[in-house]
């Protein structure tokens, strides 16, 4: 059996760990989300393309809820996201709750958004230390390890302002893994990267994925997504117009707005 | 060879030639007549026998005088620290999402930053002649605590009750500025962090305002210093109100205002020494924020440093 076989078997008998359903979100008159239907398994790479304003980001930044819907649902772990189910209606979350469950949700910004005030080691340490109040010593020394995983432990005390973009985004990388995150969302992680830093970046990504990490990736690297993501989804207007094996979906696009989209971009 | 590209091949010669920074004229144009000035100064303080130095000397550590200024240096630091807190308060409820909490404190600010702060402190002071009683306790209902308002109002209640509020409203104008402009993306990753509003505010966003919040601060502490010689009209007797009492009676006016100002200058200079590095502490990792200029200086040794940090990237 080989080593992909496996990864699929696996995969399998794994749990579906996020799950929207019906997703629709507008800004004013503007239908940004018509009804966006995605199941993600527990270690599963999913890729996302599309053109810009299609409603990539905001289906990502849906699943933390950082924005409201207008309809449908999310569930990450079994657990619907941002609201309350009664009888058929669905009540927002307090505040306090929402972000208890966003604690369980790592995300990385396209623009960095380290705390410029704070050190590398002090950005990585802010969510366990603030968010769950966890010992200072343990947390320090996750930190540490964590800025050693990606690369910058002699970093550690430099402020975001004496780092490179690429070393940035690897910071707010290891931010988001210091919460114990059950999945990563990484909404452009490269696009504000000069072109020679992307490969640092992404690198570090790559190896997560390896270790099984569950991640969505907004991203434009088509390479990137057909070497590392099990699924690769095509969004468009709002839709999903494709999704499937990147390799098939790269190779093979079955729609005229995907042969387009990828024709521009490859 | 034409003189044209002889001239070319000479100035692409690739000679290491030292390079002179330009010089502006009218820095030496500015030192004379500085320097002129100032000796003019220092002249008539020294010969002009009407500034009565010895006076100055006499009442510069007065008991009275010395009281006065104690006075104004506590209106001061409460007025500011309240008008601070109330700011803050002011400030978020204004940005946020809520109508009614943003109406109010817009309504707030409206109102004392629309009325003369002396006619809001003698209204203060003269409050009992509107609530003869005042008590605390329940709408229409039970009273647990109540008084005499003339007892409560003593001048000194009466100018923190109106500097304060007249700060605060100024102050949530300043506070909103700094949080505006600081870019929503902190506050969205302090979120996705999973922090809370409060904390996001307390541990992200505010930090950083500070930096565009402390200046403008500074200025309005200053300002307080100075306004709180208004209080001299509920009969306070602050610092320019104690000099005003003596030199009504000795009718020595230069020399003691001499005095006067000369205090205010001693505590708003121990202010902007507190200014300076209460900015140092918040620029914390923009660094080379204190050299910064509108427009750089532009000599070796400074640009590479003000430039480093950026250089990196």
């Amino acid at each position: 059996m080989t080593d992909v076989q496996d990864r699929e078997e696996s995969r399998t008998q794994r749990d579906v760990l996020i799950r929207a359903r019906g997703i629709r979100k507008s800004f004013g008159s503007q239908q940004v989300l018509r009804g966006i239907d995605l199941d993600v398994q527990s270690g599963e790479v999913c890729c996302v393309i599309g053109p810009s304003g299609s409603g990539k980001s905001t289906l990502l930044r849906c699943i933390n809820h950082l924005e409201k819907l207008d309809g449908g649902q999310i569930h990450v772990g079994g657990e619907l996201i941002g609201y309350r189910r009664s009888g058929n209606r669905l009540h927002e979350l307090s505040v306090r709750e929402a972000a208890r469950q966003r604690a369980g949700i790592g995300m990385v910004f396209q623009r960095f958004n380290l705390f410029p005030h704070r050190t590398a080691l002090e950005n990585v340490m802010e969510g366990p230390r603030q968010v769950k109040r966890e010992p200072a010593a343990e947390v320090r020394e996750r930190a540490l390890a964590l800025l050693g995983r990606v690369g910058l432990r002699d970093k550690a005390g430099s402020y975001p302002a004496q780092l490179s973009g690429g070393q940035q985004q690897r910071v707010a990388i290891a931010r988001a893994l210091a919460m114990r995150p059950q999945v990563m969302l990484f909404d452009e992680p490269t696009s504000a990267l000069d072109p020679e830093l992307v490969g640092e970046v992404l690198e570090t990504m790559r190896s997560l994925a390896e270790e099984g990490m569950t991640m969505i990736i907004v991203t434009h690297e088509i390479g990137f997504a057909r070497e590392v993501a099990d699924t690769l989804i095509f969004i468009d207007e709002g839709v999903i117009v494709e999704q499937g094996p990147p390799r098939d979906v790269i190779a093979a696009p079955s729609h005229e707005r995907t042969r387009a989209f990828l024709s521009k971009v490859l | 060879m034409t003189a044209a590209t002889d001239r070319a091949v000479r100035a692409d010669d690739g000679e290491d030639l030292a390079i002179v920074p330009r010089r502006n004229p009218l820095n030496l144009v500015g030192i004379v007549v500085l320097a002129v000035l100032g000796a003019m100064l220092v002249h008539t303080l020294v010969t002009n026998d009407n500034f009565d130095w010895g006076v100055v000397k006499l009442y510069l550590n007065a008991e009275a005088i010395a009281r006065g200024a104690l006075l104004t240096v506590e209106l001061t630091a409460i007025s500011m620290v309240l008008g601070v807190l109330l700011g803050i308060v002011l400030a978020v409820m204004r940005l946020s999402r809520s109508r009614v909490l943003s109406a109010s404190a817009w309504a707030f600010v409206w109102f004392f930053r629309g009325t003369p702060l002396l006619i809001q402190l003698i209204f203060w002071f003269n409050l009992s002649a509107l609530f003869p009683r005042l008590s605390l306790g329940i709408p229409f209902g039970p009273e647990f605590v109540s008084g005499s308002a003339n007892a409560f109002i003593t001048p000194f209640v009466a100018a923190l009750l109106g500097l304060s509020l007249n700060e605060g409203a100024y102050m949530a104008e300043i506070v909103r500025g700094g949080l505006l402009s600081i870019d929503r993306g902190q506050s969205e990753a302090a979120q996705a962090l999973g922090m809370r509003p409060a904390k996001t505010l307390r541990r992200v966003v505010l930090p950083q305002a500070m930096r565009a919040i402390v200046p403008p601060t500074a200025n309005q502490t200053l300002s307080m210093l100075k306004n709180t010689s208004l209080v001299s009209v509920l009969g306070a007797a602050d610092l320019l109100h104690a000099t005003q009492i003596i030199y009504s009676r000795t009718y020595q006016t230069i020399p003691l205002l001499i005095v006067a100002a000369l205090w205010y200058l001693a505590m708003t200079s121990v202010l902007s020494v507190a200014q300076y590095y209460l900015e140092r502490f918040y620029q914390r990792g923009d660094l080379g924020a204190s050299r910064r200029r509108l427009f750089p200086r532009r000599h070796a040794a400074e640009t590479a440093e003000a430039d480093s940090p950026k250089a990196v990237s």
